[in-house]
């Protein structure tokens, strides 16, 4: 009885002394996951009541315009969204294949001694700031493409209908073709350790018994591994799209930035986040700024929906292989 | 690449002005203005030399002339710095005045085999016709015209411009729109809806664009020009003198200008009267409230830019600027008297 009478106090004590730190904890930690929505909302607001004033004089016509003059104050977002988008794709193109076949080597087909220093060298590649990619682009890549792949391209399919377009006009080293080259560097080092990732969570013993079955190592990437870590491949292709959307400097550097559409991808055109960088400084006039900030509006709005979709896509693959 | 050079200094700067602001020391005393990045190296050079002497230092922030006229309309600092001169009747609007501060040209620079430096000349409409997209090729006759002994090659004009809002395009558009009619579509802004061309960010990409592709021409800054030995061609002013780009015939372009009968020093350099003049020359202004509420603190700022008139030149001039001219700078300095506290005291 003595004792339970002296423990009792002791437990309540003790207790109240392990739940004042963790309701604490609790609600710091609370509040830093608020802040992040608050963040967001905040931003999404910004960008709103920024871009309202273009919006309210443009319309849904600023969308769909390509005029982007600031002597007569005429803005449209056409331009820029295409070259986003165009250059992102590029940027997926070469990205993607290149960024599979790292992973495969290295999970896959790489001896042990080259594992770590080539991971690293991957890993490096991610730690190079993008100004430095755009230096290079605009100092090493460029001259190099306008040497030797453009006059390639332009002479091997020219007279070719769509391709022939697609690769037509001077070969000026610069333009969207370039950036997108860049960009696919850029993204090749996220997505790369992501896809190597996955692959290695996959147990040995399926590897082993498809190789048991006489599966070439093809056969067993294309049948095993790839169904089994399609979520992470899907993540991590989402990650380097994301930052081939929003990717300001290197652009900046490599793109020519005209605000004209041309259906050739050796022109020079524009990316909404390198429209941003160059005009927002010396932007003069309130719609001027505005237009600027409706750009950053549509390019908010773009990677949201972009991010958004990836995890539709993950929840779904997720539900389809839990079944 | 001078740019990011630049960047990364002015991050530090900006760091640096955080912490003077946070330690509460010195602040009160120091100087703070905002505004374009062409004049931002000579305003520190003169800061550093100024406080040297008085002890009063200088936080300015090259935001872009854009953000300069946003915070001096907000009053967030004492004056605002633009590459851009207001209009008379925006200044009134705003309850501002204004006054040129230093000079810097703009200079075309070109990219062909063989061609030495001033070797071409150029004129304002065949500029303008090149930048338009008119004329393609360097043999074109408008051009070989002006160059008699000159070989010209059969080459495509590639046309390269900054990128970057600036007041660099700025002055170079406003040339072209004085001396093209045709170039009236397009007009003058820092940022204009280019009809043919790459672009290039800041001066440094603009040379980097012009450097590396043959045929090329762009426009960059006199002090650009000098210090990196680029191509530059001589151009023909408006009394028809083929002229180089120097700094006496920048010095001639804002002598021969009539500033005494710009109302609020609204004047552009460009296309100026005189046989030595520079075609293509700007100056960069302050901006400053007409009505002061710190009277003291709009002394002191007169007073640093009162030294930067009498003693600034040599600074200037080692950084390829050009200082005003005498005659010009006393007249601003006899304007300064229209400036006013609450009271109608005025502060100089």
């Amino acid at each position: 009885m003595g004792a339970m009478s002296v423990s009792g106090p002791m437990d309540a004590a003790e207790a109240a002394k392990n739940t004042f730190p963790d309701r604490l904890f609790h609600a710091i930690t609370w509040f830093f996951a608020m802040l992040v929505l608050v963040l967001l909302a905040g931003v999404a607001a910004t960008l709103v009541q920024g871009s309202w004033p273009a919006l309210a004089e443009y319309g849904l016509k600023f969308f769909i315009s390509s005029a982007w003059n600031p002597v007569t104050d005429r803005y449209g977002a056409l331009v820029p969204v295409y070259g986003t988008l165009a250059t992102a794709a590029i940027a997926m193109l070469i990205g993607v294949p290149l960024s599979f076949g790292v992973a495969f080597f290295l999970t896959e087909l790489c001896p042990n001694r080259l594992k770590r220093p080539i991971g690293l060298a991957i890993e490096l590649l991610a730690a190079i700031p993008s100004i430095i990619y755009g230096m290079w682009g605009l100092f090493v890549l460029a001259p190099f493409l306008q040497r030797t792949v453009q006059p390639f391209l332009i002479h091997s399919f020219g007279g070719v209908p769509v391709l022939g377009e697609m690769f037509a006009g001077p070969p000026v080293g610069i333009g969207i073709l370039t950036a997108g080259v860049i960009l696919g560097v850029m993204i090749l080092p996220y997505v790369a350790a992501v896809m190597r990732d996955v692959f290695e969570t996959i147990p040995p013993s399926l590897r082993e018994s498809a190789y048991g079955l006489g599966a070439t190592q093809w056969e067993v990437v294309w049948y095993v591994v790839l169904p089994r870590s399609s979520v992470g491949v899907v993540g991590g292709i989402m990650l380097g799209l994301g930052r081939a959307l929003g990717e300001t400097m290197a652009v900046t550097f490599v793109i020519g930035n005209a605000h004209h559409i041309s259906g050739s991808l050796l022109a020079p055109g524009t990316t909404i986040a390198s429209a941003l960088a160059n005009e927002f400084t010396e932007a003069v006039g309130d719609l001027y700024t505005s237009a600027l900030m409706a750009l950053g509006l549509v390019l908010f709005a773009i990677t949201f929906t972009v991010l958004a979709g990836a995890k539709r896509m993950l929840i779904r693959l997720h539900q389809s292989q839990g079944s | 690449m001078v740019g990011v050079l630049n960047k990364s200094m002015k991050r530090m700067l900006a760091a640096a002005g955080v912490a003077v602001l946070m330690t509460g020391t010195g602040w009160a005393t120091d100087l703070s203005g905002a505004g374009a990045t062409f004049p931002y190296p000579i305003y520190a050079k003169w800061a550093e030399a100024y406080k040297a002497q008085s002890g009063i230092g200088l936080n300015y922030q090259s935001i872009g002339s854009g953000g300069g006229i946003k915070q001096i309309k907000a009053k967030t600092v004492d004056f605002g710095a633009s590459d851009m001169p207001l209009k008379p009747e925006e200044l009134r609007v705003a309850g501002l005045t204004q006054f040129p501060m230093v000079m810097g040209g703009v200079v075309p620079v070109v990219n062909l085999k063989g061609i030495k430096p001033g070797e071409i000349n150029l004129t304002g409409t065949v500029l303008a016709e090149i930048y338009l997209g008119k004329i393609t090729k360097w043999n074109d006759p408008a051009i070989t015209r002006l160059n008699p002994g000159v070989a010209l090659p059969d080459q495509a004009i590639a046309v390269v411009h900054r990128s970057d809002g600036s007041g660099t395009t700025f002055i170079f558009t406003n040339y072209l729109s004085k001396v093209s009619p045709e170039w009236g579509k397009v007009g003058a802004s820092t940022a204009v809806d280019w009809p043919v061309g790459l672009g290039g960010k800041g001066n440094e990409g603009v040379a980097a664009l012009v450097g590396q592709t043959d045929g090329a021409i762009g426009y960059v800054e006199y002090a650009y020009t000098v210090q990196n030995k680029l191509i530059f061609t001589r151009l023909t002013n408006s009394a028809g003198t083929p002229v180089a780009p120097e700094s006496k015939s920048f010095i001639a372009a804002a002598a021969n200008a009539d500033w005494a009968h710009a109302s609020d020093f609204y004047l552009l350099l460009t296309d100026q009267p005189g046989a030595d003049s520079w075609p293509i020359t700007g100056a960069t202004f302050i901006l400053l409230h007409k009505v002061q509420d710190k009277p003291e603190s709009a002394n002191a700022v007169l007073k640093f830019f009162e030294w930067d008139y009498k003693n600034g030149a040599k600074l200037a001039q080692s950084l390829d600027y050009i200082p005003m001219p005498d005659s010009v700078s006393s007249l601003v300095m006899a304007k300064w008297h229209d400036i006013k506290d609450a009271t109608g005291k005025p502060v100089w």
